[in-house]
């Protein structure tokens, strides 16, 4: 599989051009086959559940691994033979990796003391540098008077201080506690925005990637599943592991019943028959998959207003209640089936007083609900 | 005033370590203290007459004067810093191998390797040194045999062969305490570190040594010490010219009889390896306290 992110189409190579790339441990194919590169000054992101290889594919690119198969290219200069330590490539550990026998300013200056530039230089280097990542005159402290946030700034000035074609980023939001790695999220994007960096970020946290990308890529057992901006992934999913990775989604298996156009009618062997868009080639008696994302479906006390619009509707009891502010939700069933649903609440707040065993219906347009062929999880 | 009535002396809480720590202070009292304490007024008097002493700088005065004594003072010191240096400098690649390179069943194999020699006694090693090395010996027959030298040559007896004793006997000591230091030691540090820029060398001063440094501190000093009060191996593979200190305080103990000078002596030793710890301390800018929690 082979995609282009970004769609500049600039003289200059990418920054990033990884070319039917593999890497093997055992019988395990960590990187498979892959292809794709990064554009000048994008923040790429590599999403994927633990285990699908992208940490082995983000050593292959800082030059700690080398691969079995394929080619790196940074800036457009192959990089096969180049240690980490002579590669315009920078990274941010995932523990961030400060040094703690240091100072904030030793930290930050010891790329550039091991290029051997001269003392003031790299005094003044530093200064501007903590400046621009807003700890200005934090030279002087130790590592572990910092806190987390202050300590992700310290690693990321260290590393762009060098001046990097690329600086690639392991989870280092992955340690935080949830309200820090929120804030950490705005602060990343935006220093991303200032320096002009390329970024390649790996996560397995869907909400950062898609809030942080210009491209997310989605891994899966050593392949990219999908490659495109948040919004193709979460709106337009190419695959059903995209489908069910990205975002939450309720999935329907069944057997698809009738095609018309792209719209397909599946029912699953409970009984309920469902219409989505077709992703990808089907026909009828296909076993297929269906995913309904939860803000897609709307929920009312009674059928009148769907039977108006025309649209499918169910008659459904709900479960339990998941009140979350804005992400508030219901779990409910479908009566005649009994299969499980989770639904969106309004965010107004309009239904919010729904208790627990009340009859509801639930309707959705089908044309948002995608449709897949089942078993072919790695289809691309 | 009653938080404090309430929480009193009888509260069996209180009590428990003071009796968990009583063997260990009774032994401490019995078997180190009260020794020294003994030794140290032996070594502040002299005899005037049968059984009549008084208090006297007599002994430390005979130090002074006797070259032999001084020489051989100074000579053990200087032995035990070199034999310290050289089983650091041996120590940090099999640490290292054990504490980062090796996988979990070769780490073990690497580790009981170094313990295994402790498994008999260091008599019995000592001697398998003399059977490797004297005259007569598998090695001098093996240079031999190689036309490397005309006839056997003698290899006991010479500083260079009780510093290679003192060393084996030490290597465990060091080993033990740098595994822990280096274990510690986080890789990814070393990761950042090379792909900053750095080199093995520059990685190594600037991240490995001062991480590791408490650790090669309490291991310098656990082997110092040892060294220094070595008697076994400088006596058995150094023969009559390895002047060792501890050699002088056996001989006015035992062979001499004369207490009062042995125990002087024995306080000097104490003197020196307490001073040559305190200079080690303050020139690696470690903390005693930090040290010893690593060995």
């Amino acid at each position: 599989m082979t995609a282009t992110s970004g769609t500049a189409t600039s003289a200059a190579p990418p920054d990033l051009q990884v070319e039917r790339l593999g890497k093997r441990f055992g019988d395990f194919r960590a990187v498979d086959d892959l292809s794709f590169s990064v554009e000048r000054g994008s923040f790429f992101s590599i999403l994927g559940p633990s285990g699908c290889g992208k940490t082995t594919l983000l050593r292959i690119i800082a030059g700690f691994l080398s691969p079995d198969a394929g080619e790196v290219r940074i800036g457009g200069k192959p990089m096969q033979g180049v240690p980490p330590n002579k590669r315009p490539v920078n990274m941010v550990f995932q523990h961030l990796a400060l040094f703690p026998m240091m100072s904030v300013g030793e930290n930050v200056g010891y790329g550039l003391a091991r290029r051997g530039i001269a003392k003031d230089e790299i005094k003044r280097r530093v200064g501007d540098m903590l400046e621009r990542v807003s700890l200005p005159g934090a030279q002087d402290k130790r590592v572990d008077q910092l806190s987390g946030g202050q300590k992700q700034r310290v690693a990321i000035a260290r590393s762009l201080v060098l001046e990097p074609t690329l600086l690639l980023l392991d989870e280092p939001l992955g340690a935080l506690d949830l309200k820090l790695r929120d804030h950490m999220k705005i602060e990343l994007k935006q220093l991303q925005a200032a320096f002009g960096t390329t970024f390649v970020y790996i996560t397995h946290d869907q909400s950062e990637a898609l809030v942080l990308s210009d491209h997310v890529a989605v891994m899966n057992q050593g392949r990219f599943e999908q490659i495109g901006t948040p919004q193709d992934l979460y709106y337009a999913p190419q695959t059903p592991f995209v489908a069910g990775f990205v975002g939450a989604n309720n999935a329907v298996q069944g057997r698809a019943t009738q095609i018309h156009g792209d719209r397909v009618t599946l029912a699953s062997e409970k009984g309920l028959v469902i219409s989505a868009r077709a992703m990808g080639a089907l026909r009828v008696g296909d076993a297929v998959q269906a995913f309904v994302r939860p803000e897609v479906a709307s929920l009312s006390r009674s059928a009148a207003p769907f039977t108006d619009s025309g649209l499918p509707h169910y008659q459904a009891r709900i479960d339990s209640l998941l009140f979350d502010g804005a992400n508030s939700a219901v779990l409910l069933h479908e009566e005649n089936s009994g299969t499980g649903f989770r639904i969106a609440l309004p965010q107004t707040g309009h239904l919010s007083d729904l208790v627990v065993g009340e009859n509801v219906s639930f309707s959705f347009d089908p044309q948002l609900a995608v449709c897949f062929a089942a078993g072919n999880e790695h289809a691309s | 005033m009653r938080a404090k009535d309430a929480s009193g002396a009888r509260d069996p809480a209180r009590l428990l370590p003071i009796l968990l720590l009583a063997p260990a202070l009774l032994w401490l009292a019995a078997l180190i203290l009260l020794p020294h304490v003994e030794l140290g007024i032996l070594s502040l008097r002299a005899r005037v007459a049968p059984r009549v002493y008084e208090p006297s700088l007599a002994q430390f005065r005979t130090f002074i004067d006797e070259p032999l004594y001084w020489h051989t003072f100074v000579r053990t010191a200087v032995i035990s810093i070199l034999a310290t240096a050289t089983t650091l400098l041996l120590a940090f690649p099999i640490a290292w191998t054990i504490a980062k390179i090796a996988r979990s069943r070769a780490r073990s194999l690497l580790f009981v390797l170094c313990l295994i020699p402790f498994w008999v006694s260091e008599t019995v090693r000592t001697l398998g040194w003399m059977i490797l090395l004297r005259e007569s010996g598998v090695l001098p027959a093996l240079l031999v045999r190689l036309g490397m030298t005309p006839a056997p040559v003698e290899l006991l007896y010479h500083d260079a062969t009780i510093l290679v004793g003192l060393v084996y006997t030490s290597m465990l000591f060091m080993v033990v305490p740098l595994i822990g230091a280096l274990e510690s030691l986080d890789d990814s540090l070393i990761e950042a570190a090379y792909d900053l820029g750095g080199n093995g060398w520059s990685i190594l001063r600037q991240i490995v040594i001062p991480h590791a440094a408490p650790g090669i501190v309490a291991g310098c000093i656990v082997v110092f010490m040892l060294t220094l009060g070595n008697y076994l191996t400088p006596t058995l593979l150094g023969g009559k010219n390895s002047q060792w200190f501890t050699e002088q305080i056996y001989t006015q103990f035992i062979t001499r009889f004369n207490w009062e000078q042995g125990a002087a002596f024995g306080f000097l030793l104490l003197g020196l390896s307490t001073l040559i710890v305190l200079l080690g301390l303050k020139l690696s800018g470690q903390r005693f306290g930090e040290v010893m929690q690593q060995t």
